[in-house]
């Protein structure tokens, strides 16, 4: 299989014209909103938590993005339902990137992460959990 | 200087100078269809900068020495080169700045800081590149003016008759625009908003980063106050730009920048700055960059401007017409008799960053993105375009593979 085919195998098509947890969820628990800077990309992240308070029952996402970005969203919200938001706080990107199990460049690495951040950065306002440097500047909102 | 052509662009000739082409990228030769966003290095202008380096490199200004001698007059003498290449009536008006964005801030903070106010009006446009957009919004808040923009109709051309309404909200300052849309190629009517900003009372401020390198440039008949441009974008290196400004609008403005060239004289209580066009050269300036500017713009004035722009036309009716086949690429922008060598558009169903990366795996190098224009994105309607885009060494060729693998883009898509 060439590396073309790789990337663009079917399971990530698949995900990319039929995405999981595609759409808002409201009410929800937990939001945020980031973009890729590279390509104005965005991507907004719902979750609903369970009785506990701590289990994501739920995500939902929207927004508008390549291939990689939309399938790796879409892989994210099966990876991440039945577990706890300290759990997916502390989720190493590696999980997610062996999930999609696509070789990526890094322009394109910034692509398929970007709902693992938006979701980080939604857990971590609605419940405190920890924001590692590497995920902060999507939480930064400085505007003129 | 030896250029490898007559005045009819033999685009053969010409490529033999660029050493970038011998490149393999996955075992294909690069077909580079991204020259809106930087243009490849002609050896004429490596060499010349090399031998700069190794025979006349000092600091510039200060040194009595002949090596400082020498890079003084080299620097200088690129300064000379950027003054005839827009036509400017003086080289004390030429100021060297690192890039198109920096000499875009530098009118948006030393003008617009000292002269706008409440009750003002800044005026830009729907198809502004970032750089000439963002600085106006950020010292118009700062200084109370309104922020107004010119829209633009589908075929992305400025729809001038809204610039009276945008009048009566107040004394209009400035007038900012691109004198071609790096997204669309559009060729915006300057001259007319020129004679617009100066009814009013404003200054009129080209950004000409992605005209200069395709068509002749002449501030006089332009009839503006500031242009800007820079040099990756017109065969020389990257880090070194050039502002032009009126004489008279120079002189009264503040420094962007402190410290080296700029100052006349420092002490304790006051500090005088130096004469135009230092006062705007802080610091140590890109100088070998500069001279390379200077090489380049000899470079491309040799081959001819009308040339070139000739040869990019053909370009661009030849890629309008091979994409307007494929069944669900759209293309963005005027007809091709109204812009550059530009062409910006959507595959259906398919973001622009796969299209990317899979003309890439064809050797097919072109840009996916909002392309720093991020408010005609949202005109348009879409989150980012793929845009291809020519320049002087362009071939047909390299437009063919474009549309071959535009054909791979939807196969693999299912599209």
């Amino acid at each position: 299989m060439s590396e073309l085919e790789q990337m663009y195998r079917e399971v990530i098509l698949d995900h990319y014209k039929n995405p999981r947890g595609h759409g808002a969820l409201d009410p929800a628990d937990a939001t945020a909103e980031g973009q890729n800077p590279l390509c104005g990309d965005e991507v907004t992240i719902f979750v609903r938590f369970g009785e506990d308070g701590e289990t994501i029952d739920d995500v939902g996402f929207e927004g508008r993005g390549c291939a990689i970005s939309q399938a790796a969203t879409s892989m994210l919200t099966e990876l991440v339902k039945g577990r706890t938001a300290s759990e997916v706080a502390s989720l190493p990107k590696e999980d997610l990137l062996e999930e999609i199990g696509i070789p990526l460049t890094p322009i394109r690495l910034k692509c398929a992460i970007l709902g693992l951040g938006v979701l980080k950065v939604a857990l971590h306002r609605a419940k405190g959990t920890p924001l590692p440097p590497e995920w902060q500047g999507l939480a930064d909102d400085l505007t003129i | 200087m030896a250029v490898s052509s007559a005045k009819a662009l033999e685009v053969e000739r010409l490529r033999a100078d660029f050493a970038v082409f011998d490149e393999l990228v996955n075992g294909k030769p690069v077909a580079y269809l991204d020259s809106a966003s930087s243009t490849q290095k002609p050896r004429q202008v490596l060499d010349a900068m090399r031998e700069f380096y190794e025979h006349s490199y000092a600091n510039v200004h200060r040194g009595v020495y002949t090596l400082a001698e020498r890079a003084t007059e080299g620097y200088e003498g690129a300064r000379e080169k950027v003054r005839a290449y827009i036509n400017a009536p003086s080289n004390r008006e030429v100021i060297f700045t690192r890039s198109a964005t920096e000499a875009l801030n530098l009118i948006a903070y030393s003008w617009g800081l000292e002269n706008l106010g409440a009750g003002d009006v800044v005026v830009i446009t729907e198809l502004e590149h970032h750089a000439n957009f963002v600085p106006w919004q950020f010292i118009a808040k700062k200084t109370g003016a309104q922020f107004a923009h010119i829209p633009i109709d589908d075929a992305g051309e400025l729809q001038l008759d809204a610039l009276d309404e945008i009048a009566a909200r107040g004394n209009v300052k400035v007038v900012a625009n691109n004198l071609v849309s790096n997204t669309l190629g559009t060729i915006n009517p300057v001259e007319k908003l020129a004679v617009w900003a100066h009814e009013h009372g404003a200054i009129m401020v080209v950004d000409a980063a992605q005209a200069a390198p395709h068509r002749h440039i002449d501030v006089q008949a332009l009839g503006c106050d500031f242009l800007a441009f820079s040099s990756h974008k017109v065969c020389g290196p990257s880090g070194a730009g050039a502002l032009w400004g009126r004489r008279e609008l120079l002189d009264a403005m503040q420094p962007f920048n402190f410290g080296g060239e700029m100052i006349r004289s420092v002490s304790l209580e006051r500090t005088s700055w130096n004469e135009l066009p230092y006062k705007f050269e802080a610091g140590t300036p890109a100088i070998a960059e500069a001279y390379g500017f200077g090489v380049a713009l000899d470079y491309v004035s040799e081959i001819g401007l009308d040339a070139i722009e000739a040869h990019e036309h053909e370009l661009v009716v030849h890629a309008m017409e091979q994409l307007a086949e494929i069944p669900g690429v759209r293309i963005f922008g005027p007809p091709a008799d109204r812009r550059t060598g530009i062409v910006s558009f959507e595959v259906a169903n398919v973001h622009p960053h796969d299209v990317a990366q899979i003309l890439n795996w064809e050797g097919v190098a072109v840009r996916a993105g909002h392309h720093c224009t991020q408010p005609l994105m949202t005109r348009l309607g879409v989150a980012a375009t793929t845009r291809a885009s020519f320049y002087l060494y362009s071939t047909h060729e390299e437009i063919d593979r474009l549309v071959a693998g535009l054909l791979k883009v939807k196969e693999t898509f299912g599209a």
